[in-house]
């Protein structure tokens, strides 16, 4: 199994909004409290007295800080990582000082030993949630990644259903054949989709999809095969073509009376692997908006296996649509780049 | 019992096999008899009128004219079939479409419920214009003129304006005038990308907008005024200073 790369967002301002942050964010300020309290009296009701009287000095400040910050978090956000950080141990600063002059006499030690202070467990506590984030964001690049998976069109499964419940009685061998076949797409779209497959398996199943869609359509689909050069060792991940070869017919024969001519063509190119869809350009045909959604989920996941070295690519040239897709040609026990 | 005369419009061969199948499955049940079928939309209001039909399964989606569409241009006829529409789209999407007015069948369909959705029309009869004009999102295509026997369809594109006239509404193209019994603000609502109002009684199409120019009207009314020049047809049509303004700054629009 191929991993996956670091989330790029991982050095991301946490959300203030979210529980968990503000949980954590209270826990480690107390514990320091606690610490403090530990380290400063010998006799354990002397600590307890020291407990609670750090907790007088660092509640409010600590209280009006997560307030702020859940009011700011959509504006933090939006800010640079380390400006952001910035931004959070002066306010930490400010409120501490805010907290001195309300107080006056009554707060202990000196002013600019406080204040030290505050912007230190600001510190620490930004590290420990960039720490914390970056522990699970692994998890979070591969729940996307899972959420990302190509889901068919429930269109596409009923209409397959019902062509094969029609030929049940009037050629019941087709329809086991068709049966198979939809079990062994499913079988793949319900795979977890985080390892590469090989592109030998990737053909037989777009071959087991376009044999579905040949049953449904008959003559109004005409698909023609280009696969003599594709490198069938190639790996790539799961369900990249069959969604392109999906979308082709739902976009480019369906909404067509007559017959709609498809190409599916991959090839090599020295380190390159290229594959290449075409389809009728039907202008007036609705959900264009879904196309460019499908295409956009099937991008993402390339740039989560292959980052900047894969490409997608669709346009239209006179009255066909096209899709490419272009990875680095990359086979099993292979090193890869790092 | 009379047998239902029954016409099946699907654009995929195996659904429509499959209907078949399951309409001789019910026979016992409601006897009917198959009259007609196509693959696609515009064929279905080309051959249905004459078939006698008095049901049709209507699948939505569907190439050269949407189900939906369909059924409106059937509903200008004197005596309209019933229409039960099958889809493969899931409740969501059915909702989306707002169908829950009309009556329709999930695919696959089941035996039981074909049978229910056929009695059901023999009770209820044709569905409501109204009712599938609302459930429509998308504009229609063409417009239709329902004759005795048949539907004449004119293509939204080819009309350069429409005029009312007491209780008609004149469709204008190239080639000549069709009379349509419609009411002019709701082709109006449903049209606003392609015509624009020039006048309390006349729309004309953005696209055939070629220039403006003077008019001198006879008559009472010796104000100047503009006259709308447009493309294809030879009449000038006056523009009503209400709405010059918004004429005006639908040509640019219209010319790119």
């Amino acid at each position: 199994m191929v991993s996956i790369r670091q989330n790029p967002d991982a050095d991301a301002l946490p959300d203030f909004r979210n529980l968990g942050v503000i949980a954590r964010v209270l826990i480690v300020v107390n514990l320091f409290a606690a610490a403090a309290a530990l380290a400063d009296e010998s006799a354990w009701l002397a600590v307890l007295d020291a407990l609670a009287r750090n907790a007088a000095q660092v509640e409010p400040p600590l209280i009006a800080s997560l307030l702020l910050l859940y009011a700011a978090a959509p504006l933090l956000l939006r800010l640079p990582y380390l400006a952001g950080c910035a931004l959070i141990v002066a306010l930490a600063v400010a409120l501490a000082w805010a907290m001195h002059l309300a107080l006056g006499e009554l707060a202990a030690g000196g002013l600019a030993r406080r204040l030290t202070l505050a912007a230190l467990i600001a510190v620490a506590v930004l590290a420990y949630l960039r720490l914390h984030r970056r522990a699970y964001s692994p998890a979070l690049a591969e729940a996307r990644l899972q959420a990302l998976q190509a889901r068919i069109r429930p269109h596409f499964l009923f209409n397959s259903l019902n062509a094969v419940l029609a030929l049940i009685r009037r050629d019941p061998r087709r329809a086991e054949r068709a049966l198979e076949d939809l079990s062994d797409l499913f079988r793949a779209l319900m795979s977890d989709g985080r390892s590469l497959v090989r592109l030998a398996d990737e053909i037989a199943l777009i071959e087991r999809y376009a044999a579905i869609e040949q049953l449904r359509l008959g003559e109004r689909l005409r698909l023609s095969w280009e696969l003599d050069d594709a490198p069938v060792d190639a790996l790539l991940p799961p369900l990249v073509l069959q969604p392109l070869l999906e979308n082709a017919v739902y976009h480019g024969v369906e909404p067509g009376t007559g017959t709609g001519d498809v190409l599916v063509r991959i090839e090599r190119r020295d380190k390159r692997v290229l594959a290449r869809i075409e389809n009728p350009y039907h202008e007036s045909a609705p959900g264009h908006a879904g196309n460019r959604m499908a295409l956009d989920n099937i991008r993402e996941r390339l740039m989560l296996f292959f980052d900047a070295e894969a490409r997608l690519e669709s346009r239209i040239e006179g009255a066909r649509y096209l899709v490419e897709i272009e990875i680095p040609y990359r086979i099993e026990g292979a090193a890869r780049p790092a | 019992m009379k047998e239902l005369r029954v016409y099946i419009a699907d654009d995929e061969e195996p659904a429509r096999a499959r209907l078949k199948e399951l309409l001789a499955d019910v026979h016992a049940d409601v006897p009917t008899s198959v009259v007609g079928e196509s693959a696609n939309g515009l064929e279905v209001v080309e051959r249905l009128p004459a078939s006698g039909a008095r049901l049709l399964l209507l699948d939505i989606q569907m190439p050269g004219m949407s189900g939906l569409e369909v059924a409106r241009h059937l509903a200008g006829l004197e005596s309209p079939p019933a229409i039960v529409f099958v889809t493969a789209h899931d409740r969501h999407a059915v909702e989306a479409f707002e169908l829950n007015a009309l009556d329709y069948l999930m695919k696959p369909v089941r035996a039981e419920r074909l049978a229910a959705a056929l009695r059901k029309s023999l009770v209820a009869g044709a569905t409501p214009i109204e009712r599938l004009a609302r459930a429509a999102r998308a504009a229609r295509e063409y417009f239709s003129i329902a004759e005795r026997n048949r539907i004449v369809l004119v293509p939204v594109t080819d009309v350069v304006y429409l005029k009312a006239e007491l209780k008609y509404v004149t469709l204008r193209t190239r080639a000549g005038e069709h009379l349509i019994e419609e009411p002019l603000v709701a082709i109006e609502r449903e049209f606003a990308e392609r015509f624009v109002r020039v006048h309390r009684n006349c729309l004309v199409a953005r696209a055939a907008i070629r220039g403006f120019e003077r008019g001198s009207s006879a008559g009472a009314d010796e104000e100047q005024h503009w006259n709308v020049v447009l493309e294809g047809v030879s009449e000038r049509l006056p523009v009503s200073r209400r709405q010059w303004s918004t004429v005006k700054g639908a040509l640019p629009e219209a010319k790119g």
